[in-house]
């Protein structure tokens, strides 16, 4: 088995079981023990490689530091962790956590992540809150300083001084004083047993002091990708391993009518086929051989279900029945609204989109025995491994424990792509034939639903502004989809692969919005200009307290699910597009006219900071003397205040458009960001560089297609993207280090604004607005057409 | 099935193997090579790049049969011990995400660079075309193989 990626089953940890005569389950029941520095037989060590399905085998509690941190004799340093990297170069930062909290070097540190055996369940590690979770309190860090805490203790006692008189380097204690005194950590622990709980008193170290974190120390997994030595979920090989393809039907919501076995017999590969109701799929020894089979299998499918008319989609779905929220709800709008001195309103509209990872799905599984007694190892890229272990058990008619998914990487996913769905199927087929399956989708597979789309969007603004040019009421209504989500225990029915099984999507029941009870703007529905003022407490990053947000949720023809800063992107094309209109009827310039509807100072300088990286000409759009046709240059701005609690990103977009064609090249793309205390500067410009790269070819290409029956962006070439080759835009990154805040999500800040921010360009350049993503030339044309 | 001799990585072997077969499939699981990945199997994404001959291929639709001449794929190229420069550059600007695509990038950079290495940022870009990369890296990819070129000139 070569699983070397992930496989975590540590030397540690099983040979503190041995030690103290624990077995598996009772040490995994047992608080446990911090330090372990015992050698290991080639037996336990074998065994260390490989782990038992099923069986956690060692302590996983998110409450005992044990479950997080392991130090041997050799003063190494094993951590664990339930937050996943998916390329961000996460884990990364998480070697710098541990290495800046315990005081150890960096070299010495190794990161066990996201193994449902041996790893603390950190529930789903989603892209932007991987980074707070893991710095804020009851996780790693917590544990890490507990850890330090507790070693201090033991050295001031072995000592025979103060804490206060003890200082940590190098994983050694000793007196601020006299560093000849110093102890190891290894040399504290000595072997003995030591059970901790987390202790969220414990004091973490001060950001203004990082030595580690805060620098742009190189990512691990580089080096390995770079030469091809990377072992991908995509490589993973089990023995006696064979491939499986799956056989989907043709048409959305199709149901199985039958399976002609018979015309695949005799196929070479040792093919099966494999049916479990609507799922059916073939397995053969070799890819090939499994794809040419499943390409011959001939199977009868009923009728589909009807999709709704794409042409017509944004329109319809006002009509149908909803359920509906309010996430802002003032007494005041209508009255601001007829009182004021100009009134403003727009309707944009943002598509389906895919995920589009690079690499379809994949997932290796084996799954042995029978009914109560099933057991099951799943190899999987999921963000949501312990859900997905948990959904598996329902699936495989066996308790969770038996089961054990193991992350690895696998392609860029950017939220919920056909991981999960790609696990489900693999672990069935592994049921069915009783023989591990490794299966990696078609292009197609991929992209006709074993993703989940992010959905589409129709939002209505209105905004009303007094005779001082201020906006006193933002008044905004969405029409959104919905089916499924991220999966959990009880509902593998949330993706694609769950309903082929039978399981269904949670039904979307219609209901009246109520007033709200909190403020929360998670969902970014609410702009940065709002005051979000709900009861008596205000959450808003703005002035405007006029404000009704009101969102109507129908049911999706399509599994949908989070796609990279997900309803977020959708909300914000929206709200910064139409601030900007106002702005633009007002003949104010846009920065200056967000400035004076905002109350928080963060969101203040990410603008600003956006704004004086890119020389920023203060004046209002459209551009003075552009011509009405050829090729004009112009530029837009837009910013956000992530979930609402979770990351500030501004953009200022430069772009050309050539007016007779309707193409927009992106010219320039300068991005300020501020997160709290930056763990990696250089990780933190990549995330903000390739945000806004995926960001541009969402806005400028990106859109699911269908017609009456299925989906007809199955490819590359039906689903196009920003590509090399078609241009280059210059790209800066205004960081904004903030050693004295909380840690926040960096991963998403600044994909939510580019699509804003290049309709504000485009504008600019032209005096046209697009209000429809993503701006394709007929668009830009048509909108070239509308201008005044 | 039929036996075909392929040379790749500087090695030799014969192998018994349907010859429609996508190389791709038999570097990935014969051979249990890492570089060349799967992307979409329509050679329209780069993920599966090899060179043959010094030339960019797409080996998710080059059959087993078509690929006569010297395959080289990433891992051809150097180790995390001993990068080759392309592979150094790559490294030291930090120009990938995921990685997924990496083969596109590095091996079609590396046939043009090779050939011309007077190529400007826009030559080079444009020899890229086509190439997929969903994380965007492009700016570091870039910057990447600007530094390999200058290192091809020296």
């Amino acid at each position: 088995m070569k699983t070397s990626i992930s496989n975590g089953m540590t030397a540690d940890a099983l040979s503190a079981l041995a030690g103290e005569g624990f077995s598996r389950r009772n040490f995994f029941r047992a608080t446990g023990a911090l330090i372990v520095s015992f050698s290991m037989s080639p037996e336990q060590k074998a065994e260390a490689q490989t782990g038992t399905p099923g069986v956690p085998t060692r302590p996983v509690l998110l409450t005992a530091v044990d479950s997080w941190i392991a130090i041997a004799a050799d003063e190494s340093v094993t951590a664990y962790a339930g937050k996943c990297d998916f390329g961000q170069g996460f884990r990364t930062v998480q070697h710098q956590l541990v290495a800046e909290e315990l005081g150890v070097p960096l070299a010495r540190v190794k990161m066990v992540i996201c193994d449902t055996a041996v790893c603390p369940d950190q529930g789903v590690s989603s892209g932007s809150q991987g980074h707070t979770t893991q710095f804020g309190a009851g996780a790693l860090r917590t544990a890490l300083a507990t850890a330090r805490q507790a070693l201090l203790g033991m050295a001031a006692q072995q000592l025979n001084v103060p804490v206060a008189q003890l200082m940590v380097e190098d994983g050694v204690v000793s007196l601020k004083t006299d560093r000849t005194t110093g102890i190891s950590y290894g040399k504290l622990i000595g072997g003995k047993k030591i059970s901790l709980s987390l202790d969220a008193r414990a004091v973490v170290k001060d950001p203004s002091t990082y030595k580690i974190l805060g620098t742009s120390v190189p990512r691990y997994d580089i080096p390995t990708k770079a030469t091809g030595e990377f072992e991908y979920v995509h490589n993973v090989r089990v023995p006696a391993m064979v491939h499986g393809k799956v056989v989907r039907p043709p048409t959305v919501g199709a149901k199985l009518v039958s399976v002609d076995e018979n015309s695949v017999k005799g196929m070479p590969g040792n093919v099966r086929v494999l049916v479990r109701r609507d799922f059916v799929g073939v397995i053969a020894d070799t890819q090939w051989e499994a794809i040419k089979a499943a390409e011959r299998l001939v199977v009868k499918w009923s009728a589909g279900d009807k999709l709704p008319d794409q042409a017509t989609l944004y329109s319809v779905m006002r009509k149908m029945a909803s359920r509906d929220v309010y996430t802002v709800l003032a007494s005041d709008v209508d009255a601001k609204l007829t009182a004021a001195a100009r009134r403003f309103q727009a309707t944009y509209f943002h598509p389906f989109q895919m995920h589009g990872s690079l690499g379809t799905s994949c997932a290796v599984a084996d799954v042995k025995g029978t009914g109560a007694g099933t057991t099951a190892t799943v190899w999987s890229a999921s963000q949501g491994i312990y859900p997905q272990r948990d959904s598996l058990a329902l699936i495989l008619g066996t308790a969770k424990e038996n089961i054990r998914c193991v992350f690895v990487e696998g392609s860029g996913c950017y939220g919920l792509n056909g991981v999960d769905s790609v696990a489900y199927d693999a672990a069935v087929m592994s049921q069915l034939s009783g023989r591990a399956v490794r299966l990696q989708y078609s292009r197609r597979d991929e992209m006709t639903g074993a993703e989940s789309f992010g959905p589409a969007y129709t939002i209505d603004l209105r905004a009303g502004v007094n005779d001082q040019g201020q906006m006193t009421a933002w008044d905004y209504e969405s029409w959104t989809f919905t089916k499924g989500n991220r999966p959990n225990a009880t509902t593998p029915g949330n993706v694609y692969s769950g309903g082929l099984l039978g399981y269904a999507a949670p039904a979307v029941v219609p209901a009246a919005a109520t007033p709200p009870t909190a403020y929360s703007n998670n969902g970014n529905i609410a702009s940065s200009y709002g005051s979000g003022c709900v009861g008596n407490s205000c959450g808003g990053t703005g002035n405007v307290s006029g404000e009704r947000i009101l969102t109507h949720t129908i049911p999706s023809p399509f599994y949908t699910g989070p796609l990279r800063s997900p309803n977020r992107l959708q909300n914000t094309f929206a709200n910064e597009s139409f601030v900007d209109e106002v702005a633009a009827g007002l003949g104010q310039d846009p920065v200056s006219y967000r400035l004076r509807h905002l109350t928080d100072p963060r969101l203040v300088d990410v603008l600003n900071g956006a704004a004086r990286g890119a020389k920023w000409e203060t004046r209002p759009s459209p551009k003075p003397g552009n011509a009405k046709t050829g090729v004009v240059s112009g530029r837009g701005v837009a910013i956000v205040f992530y979930e609402g609690n979770n990351g500030y990103g501004g953009l200022v977009a430069e772009v050309e458009v050539d007016q007779d064609s309707g193409e927009v090249v992106v010219k320039r793309l300068v991005m300020s960001n501020d997160s709290g205390p930056i763990s990696n500067p250089d990780g933190l410009r990549a995330q903000m560089e390739g945000g806004a790269l995926q960001g541009m070819s969402r806005a400028l290409y990106e859109e699911v297609k269908w017609n009456a029956e299925s989906i007809t962006s199955v490819d590359w070439r039906r689903f196009p993207v920003f590509k090399f080759g078609t241009f280059m835009p210059v790209v800066e990154t205004v960081l904004i280090d903030r050693p004295d805040k909380p840690h926040m999500g960096a991963g998403e800040t600044i994909i939510t604004v580019v699509a804003a921010a290049l309709a504000n360009a485009i504008f600019d350049a032209t005096g046209a607005r697009v209000r429809e993503v993503p701006f394709t030339p007929d668009r830009v044309l048509a909108a070239l057409q509308a201008r005044a | 099935m039929a036996e075909l001799s392929l040379a790749v990585n500087g090695g030799s072997n014969v192998i018994d193997v349907d010859p429609d077969c996508p190389l791709l499939f038999v570097l990935m699981d014969a051979y249990g090579l890492k570089g060349p990945k799967f992307g979409c199997g329509l050679g329209q994404c780069g993920a599966c790049t090899v060179l043959m001959d010094g030339e960019p291929y797409r080996s998710c639709t080059l059959a087993c049969s078509e690929a006569t001449g010297k395959i080289l794929t990433l891992e051809g190229l150097g180790t995390v011990d001993e990068p080759h420069p392309i592979q150094k550059a790559f490294i030291e600007e930090q120009a990938l995400q995921c990685g997924f695509c990496i083969s596109g990038p590095v091996l079609y950079g590396k046939a043009f660079i090779d050939n011309n290495p007077g190529a400007t940022e826009a030559q080079i870009l444009e020899a890229l075309s086509g190439i997929l990369c969903r994380c965007y890296a492009h700016p570091r990819m870039v910057k990447a193989l600007v530094r390999y070129a200058k290192e091809v000139r020296a």
